[in-house]
């Protein structure tokens, strides 16, 4: 499998999943992926659509985690394209209403109630309030975030991109994409980067 | 065997809640760590689990289903019919007579339908004990009670059979696999070191210590609930939080994932069946 016909297929419909080629006998990633399409069922919220792969989690899953330059440039403008921002254009909110939604892991799992709020589940990977100290370490450190970097618009703009779609800036990034699957509304978004960014919030203090 | 004494078990279990919030205060992780690690080496002495593998040594000796038979009968785990000292930390392993790789619990489902005529819907129907369940299904008696056969055993699964080795790096692929609203796969979480979800820590299943900590102690006791859960409903509940569908009972895809990661902690000595948060 080359990472060219992949793309001829993103490129073909960047906003559908692609349908692929497939692999050689004696593949294990193409023979696991076969395995996965017929080894799950449906339960709750969770259908089985969930395992396939769209365009950009075939590509990573292909080329494990590590596309070219080239691609990864590619696939990275498509999906910081798809960025959606609030009507009132404005990105910074309410970092109270940020630091509950970051505390909340909850959301999409075959368990949780579809009808259910979506939290953001920053604390599970990311230390970021100083007062929280159940903190992941998946993700890097947030806290001083805007300290260190400021609030210009430049910022505000990449610290909104970066949640609402982690891939924008990083193709195979283990982050999810928030706003881009629509796990936060872009409301929501705008109270996380509050709590990043306002000197106001403990994440600064 | 010693009975658990239940009194002295919920008096441990009220200890550690009080010490572990304590202790998140201090976010000394590491030493939380180690203090449910010597919690849980007393809790094993009394291990509830104890009950589950009686009731699966009965289960295991009596004629039962529409044949009439015994598993001690007519179940081959790999090491001849009935013969059970190590079979556990030999599985996966490829059967010649379904020709396929087994684990544990599939290859005793297997021996349930096949030599003593169940029916394999009755028992995927429900095959893990919930919250609100008095007791554990048969099946996760059974492989209690096969596990504990295998105390102190080290792992050995047999990567020099082909196929054996075919479906560990199937399995190697599968926990690569990123898929989901969350593009989660299981490495993720346990591709790396050191890593955490909030206060819990996270085995790297790519590395041989990270692996032997995530087969370590299954199947277990869980205090959450108290109930008695397998290696199954292990990878189960991983995929429930990596926001993907359910895995289909008893199936490849899980067999493969145990397989890379049972061979993986290859050579550590398996502690028998344990106890979990």
């Amino acid at each position: 499998m080359t990472q060219k016909m992949i793309l001829a297929a993103l490129v073909a419909s960047p906003f559908l999943a692609v349908t692929l080629p497939v692999h050689a006998e004696g593949d294990y990633n193409a023979k696991a992926r076969a395995l996965i399409k017929g080894d799950f069922k449906p339960r709750g919220q969770a259908a089985i659509d969930r395992v396939y792969e769209d365009a950009l989690q075939a590509v990573c899953n292909r080329t494990n985690n590590n596309p070219s330059a080239e691609n990864t440039k590619r696939l990275e403008a498509d999906q910081l394209a798809q960025v959606k921002y609030p009507a009132d254009g404005k990105l910074m909110g309410d970092w109270k209403k940020g630091e509950r939604l970051a505390q909340s892991g909850r959301g999409f799992t075959w368990s949780d109630k579809a009808s259910d709020p979506v939290g953001g589940n920053c604390y599970n990977c990311h230390q970021i309030s100083p007062k929280e100290t159940a903190y992941g370490t998946v993700g890097p450190s947030l806290m001083h975030y805007g300290k260190l970097r400021g609030n210009t618009a430049e910022i505000q703009k990449y610290t909104y991109d970066k949640i609402f779609n982690a891939k924008a800036y990083n193709a195979c990034s283990d982050m999810p994409r928030f706003g881009h699957v629509e796990a936060l509304k872009p409301d929501q978004i705008k109270d996380l980067v509050a709590l990043l960014l306002d000197p106001e919030s403990p994440v600064n203090k | 065997m010693k009975k658990p004494r239940l009194a002295s078990l919920l008096g441990g279990v009220c200890a550690l809640c009080f010490s572990a919030s304590a202790l998140a205060q201090e976010i000394d992780h590491a030493k939380a760590d180690a203090e449910f690690a010597k919690f849980r080496a007393e809790m094993e002495d009394n291990n509830p689990a104890e009950l589950n593998e009686m009731k699966g040594e009965e289960l295991w000796k009596a004629k039962r289903g529409p044949k009439n038979v015994s598993l001690a009968e007519s179940c081959d785990l790999g090491l001849g019919l009935g013969k059970l000292e190590g079979a556990y930390v030999q599985m996966p392993r490829h059967f010649a007579d379904a020709d396929k790789v087994m684990d544990t619990e599939r290859r005793i489902v297997w021996c349930m339908t096949e030599k003593q005529g169940f029916k394999f819907d009755d028992i995927a129907k429900k095959p893990f004990q919930g919250g609100n369940d008095a007791n554990a299904p048969d099946i996760t008696n059974l492989v209690m009670f096969v596990a504990g056969h295998s105390r102190n055993k080290p792992f050995a699964v047999n990567l020099k059979d082909p196929k054996v080795r075919d479906v560990f790096e199937i399995g190697k692929e599968v926990a690569k696999y990123r898929a989901g609203p969350y593009d989660f796969s299981c490495g993720t979480c346990h591709g790396s070191d050191g890593k955490r979800i909030r206060m819990q820590n996270l085995p790297n299943l790519s590395t041989k210590e990270g692996a032997a900590k995530a087969v370590m102690g299954w199947p277990a006791y869980r205090m959450t609930g108290g109930v008695a859960l397998t290696m199954q409903w292990r990878m189960n509940d991983c995929f429930r939080q990596q926001r993907f569908p359910e895995p289909k009972y008893a199936s490849d895809v899980i067999t493969s994932l145990l397989t890379y990661m049972t061979a993986s902690a290859n050579g550590v000595v398996y502690g028998g069946p344990g106890i979990k948060r």
